[in-house]
Parts: C-alpha cells; structure tokens; sequence
C-alpha cells in the first residue's frame, strides 16, 4: 500500500504504522469479544454490547472494531458517539467549540454493556466527561472503556479496560493518533511540543 | 470551521458573519440531536453561571423558551420584568442594569420596547447581553431560530427564496431576518402596502413587491408578520378586511405555493388578520416547530456566549 506521507518504520516519533494500527484494532476486536462473552450477558454477550467513541477519533474508532468484531463473528454490534463538549471541565480556561456528533443506537443503553472508545487515554478528563454524558442518557448494566494508546499520567482514578498499545511519554509530548477517516491516513506519532 | 463567535454580544443579526450563523445553527443541530429522546434534558454546560432575563416588555414564547434554553444548560436563571419591579418606581434602565450586574449576571437577555436599548446595556454591564427584541429595530434569536427552521425543513438555506409579508415597518423579527438570511445566502422579497414598509427598505439586500399573488409561485418559504396593532399610532391600510384580502394568507393562497413551500410565522399570530386558522395547523405551517426550535437555538446562543471564558 503506496502511502508516500506515512513515515517509514523506524521514523523517531512514530509509535504505530499504519499495519501496526490495523494489527492492534484487530487485536482489540478479540479482546472485546472474549470479555464480553464472559461479561454475563446473553450467549456471546455481543448482542448486549454497545460501542460509544468519543469524538473525534473515538467515532471511527468504534465504527472499526464493530466492523472487525463483525467479521470475525458474524454477529452485529451497535455503535454510537456521544460528543462531550458540554459536558467538559475546561470549557472556561480553553473556551468553547464546535460540537460534534451525539447519535446513540435505537434500542439505547440501559442494562447493556457499554464500551467507552478513544484513541488516546491521558489525563481521564474526556473519559469522566462521557460517564457523565452517559449518565444523562441511562444506565447501562457496565461501563468499560478502550483506547487505541494510553499514555500515562491520569489526573483522575481512570483505568483502560482494553489498551492499543502503552506509551510512556512525559507530559510535554504530543501523541497524534491518525486515521484514515478523519485525517486521511493511519499511524501513532509523538512529538515533542 | 469556527469554534466559537466573534463578538461577546448579539445585540443585532449583523453581529454574525457567515461562519458565526452558521457555528449558531450547527451547534444547535448538534444539542437537538444530543437531547432527542433523553429522559433526563439537561446538560451541566453553564452549570455556576447566572443568566437574567430582563423583560421590559411582554412576551410569552421568547422569555419562556430562553428561561427553558437556559435552565437545560443548568445556568441558574432569574426572570425580571418591569411589572412589579423597582421600573415601576421610576429605576431607569442602567439602575437596573448596574444592580443586577452587581449581583453577578453572566448573561443579560433583555427585551425593551426603545430601540437600541440592548446596545446601551451592553456598555454598562459587563456579562454577556442578548437582544431577545428591542422595539422596532432587531431580535436575532428570532431570525436564527427561522433560519434554522428554514434549514430543517427545506436542507439548505442558501437560494432559498424566502417571501416576507406584512407588517414590515413595525416588524424587528423582518429586520434581523432580512440581515441573517442575507448573509447566510437566502433571496428574500419583502411584501406589504407600502405604508407598512419603512423609509430606506430600498437599501435593504431584498426584493421588494406590494402584490402577494404575483410572488407566491416562486417562494420556497412564505413568512408571515404580525401586523402590530400596539405600535400603530396612525391608519396604515384603509380596515382590516381590506389588509387581510390582499395580504394575509388563506387555503386559495397557499394552494398556489410550491408543493415544498413552507408557511411560517414568529407568533404570535391574529387568525383570521394575516393568516386564516386552516393554513396556521396545516402540515406546511411550521409555527409550532419554530418554537421548539427555538429552545435549541437560544441553548446553541447561551453555550457560545458563556460557555467559555466570559
């Protein structure tokens, strides 16, 4: 795949090619389905389990494992994307801004499982404000959460329940996650701000 | 795209340039969706802020639905009007006005009856003021949330050929629509007697006519005012039959609209006067919807205005 923008492997500040972004969503698929199997759910659990991304990149994210977690059983999970925007802490230091999507599955989300997607997990901020926005529209049975890259330093009692891939970074890097739909092109950079 | 608006106000539609209108439609498309079918429609956005509907004139729909905007927003809200308050023992406007900034309003929603009375506010005050109508000159809630009911209903708004009718001259909703729709694209054709059409319409950014029927095929949206009967000090038009046989709406005109045409009017409306009561419930008027609508508009105004660092 002729990708003349994508850094080479090997390129200092880049954490995941574009296969490598592939590899580990395909990775992450598994991981969903064993645990939703075992989550106490019906039969194979999927059927109860609802993918919300956080945008931006949650969005695709989620609408990718779906597709994998699709091809490789067969069976259809619900997706969605809840936009945190007005649910944000930070809203008065760094102002306001555009929103973006909120669109949840017909059946909703009581007393299913509900897998929070994100592509990057750092300080837990974004992920409080989504427990929040989730709170407003159910309850679902568990609330899990999954991130392409979690680069440390939380802010806030947060923890992955599925992890792309760990990256130990400091706090004055910038980790970029790309994706195909929004910016045209996979791969996981850091740089340094 | 835009993140956030230009000016700290919006005292009139010609505070917003394309991407600000546009930003205020998006972001209130966004909260419709966000709300739509939730048990609970509240979001914590304005949580700790202090919103004060100042009302010095009557109104039903416009203080409701931002008193409604800014309570699903969480902001806490307090609603003033001159009767009953200090107004009625001679407090005058920037009295008024420096009292409730001393008690801390973030956000100022205030209607008048003077024209220009918002812009004075906002220079005594330092929260956010909103003009939510201000005698004859200007409510730009108002031609936001037609816009984005025009958008809704139709999918776009630019070379839309919207049709203006009646009461232009008293008609602040006509003036901020004019403004708005004109910058968001729109054609729009004011019509009335010519004794309802202000001085200098010539240099509005509109088509101007004073025959109802000859419009009507061509209009994507017909828009009906209010003739105001409160602010006429002189005859306008010779008696009400005669205004409403050349002016107001019935079945015979609307059966001549295209069969996308929509009906609209910001209420609140004489049935029977500028529009007939069968063409108000019809499926094409989306009097009702504008209302709803509006509750989304004026949540998209409040979060732009005061959701950030105010």
């Amino acid at each position: 795949m002729a990708q003349p923008s994508t850094p080479a492997p090997g390129t200092p500040g880049l954490l995941l090619t574009a296969d490598d972004v592939t590899r580990v969503v395909d990775r992450m698929a598994h991981q969903l389905i064993e645990r939703a199997a075992s989550s106490g759910g019906e039969g194979d659990g999927l059927a109860d389990l609802v993918l919300v991304g956080i945008p931006t990149r949650g969005a695709p994210l989620a609408r990718r494992l779906a597709a994998r977690i699709e091809a490789f059983t067969g069976t259809r999970v619900d997706v969605g994307t809840v936009d945190i925007t007005l649910y944000r802490d930070d809203l008065r230091t760094r102002g306001v801004r555009a929103l973006e999507d909120t669109r949840l599955p017909d059946a909703g989300i009581d007393g299913r499982l509900v897998v929070l997607v994100d592509d990057v997990l750092f300080s837990g901020r974004s992920v409080r404000a989504a427990l929040d926005g989730l709170r407003d529209v159910g309850r679902p049975r568990a609330v899990q959460l999954a991130v392409l890259v979690d680069r440390g330093h939380r802010e806030l009692p947060i923890k992955a329940d599925f992890v792309g891939k760990n990256v130990p970074t400091s706090r004055s890097q910038q980790v970029r996650v790309r994706l195909a739909e929004v910016d045209g092109e996979d791969g996981v950079g850091v740089t340094d701000a | 795209m835009r993140e956030s608006l230009t000016h700290r106000h919006l005292l009139e539609a010609s505070d917003l340039d394309r991407d600000d209108a546009t930003l205020v439609l998006d972001t209130a498309a966004q909260i419709e969706s966000a709300l739509a079918g939730r048990e609970v429609k509240k979001l914590p956005t304005l949580r700790g802020r202090t919103v004060v509907n100042l009302f010095f004139e009557d109104s039903t729909r416009t203080r409701i639905s931002f008193e409604l905007a800014a309570k699903r927003l969480s902001a806490d809200v307090i609603n003033f009007s001159a009767k009953g308050s200090s107004v009625s023992k001679g407090e005058g406007l920037k009295d008024t006005a420096l009292t409730l900034e001393a008690m801390g309003a973030d956000g100022i929603v205030v209607r008048h009856s003077a024209s220009g009375a918002p812009h004075r506010l906002a220079t005594w005050v330092a929260g956010s003021v909103v003009n939510a109508g201000d005698g004859t000159h200007e409510h730009p809630t108002q031609a936001l949330l037609d816009a984005f009911t025009i958008r809704k209903r139709l999918g776009r708004l630019e070379g839309v050929r919207v049709v203006i009718t009646g009461d232009v001259l008293h008609s602040r909703v006509a003036r901020s629509n004019v403004r708005l729709l004109h910058t968001l694209g729109a054609e729009v054709t004011l019509v009335a007697p010519p004794t309802l059409l202000p001085v200098g319409v010539e240099s509005w950014p509109v088509t101007v006519s004073y025959d109802l029927d000859a419009v009507l095929p061509g209009a994507d949206v017909l828009m009906m005012l209010r003739v105001q009967a409160e602010r006429m000090n002189a005859s306008f038009f010779p008696s009400a039959r005669e205004y409403s046989r050349r002016y107001g709406l019935d079945a015979d005109r609307v059966a001549r609209l295209g069969d996308d045409a929509i009906v609209m009017h910001p209420g609140p409306m004489v049935r029977g006067m500028e529009i007939a009561a069968d063409v108000a419930d019809s499926p094409r008027s989306t009097i009702v919807e504008q209302v709803g609508n509006g509750v989304s508009v004026r949540m998209a105004v409040l979060y732009l205005l005061l959701g950030g660092n105010a």
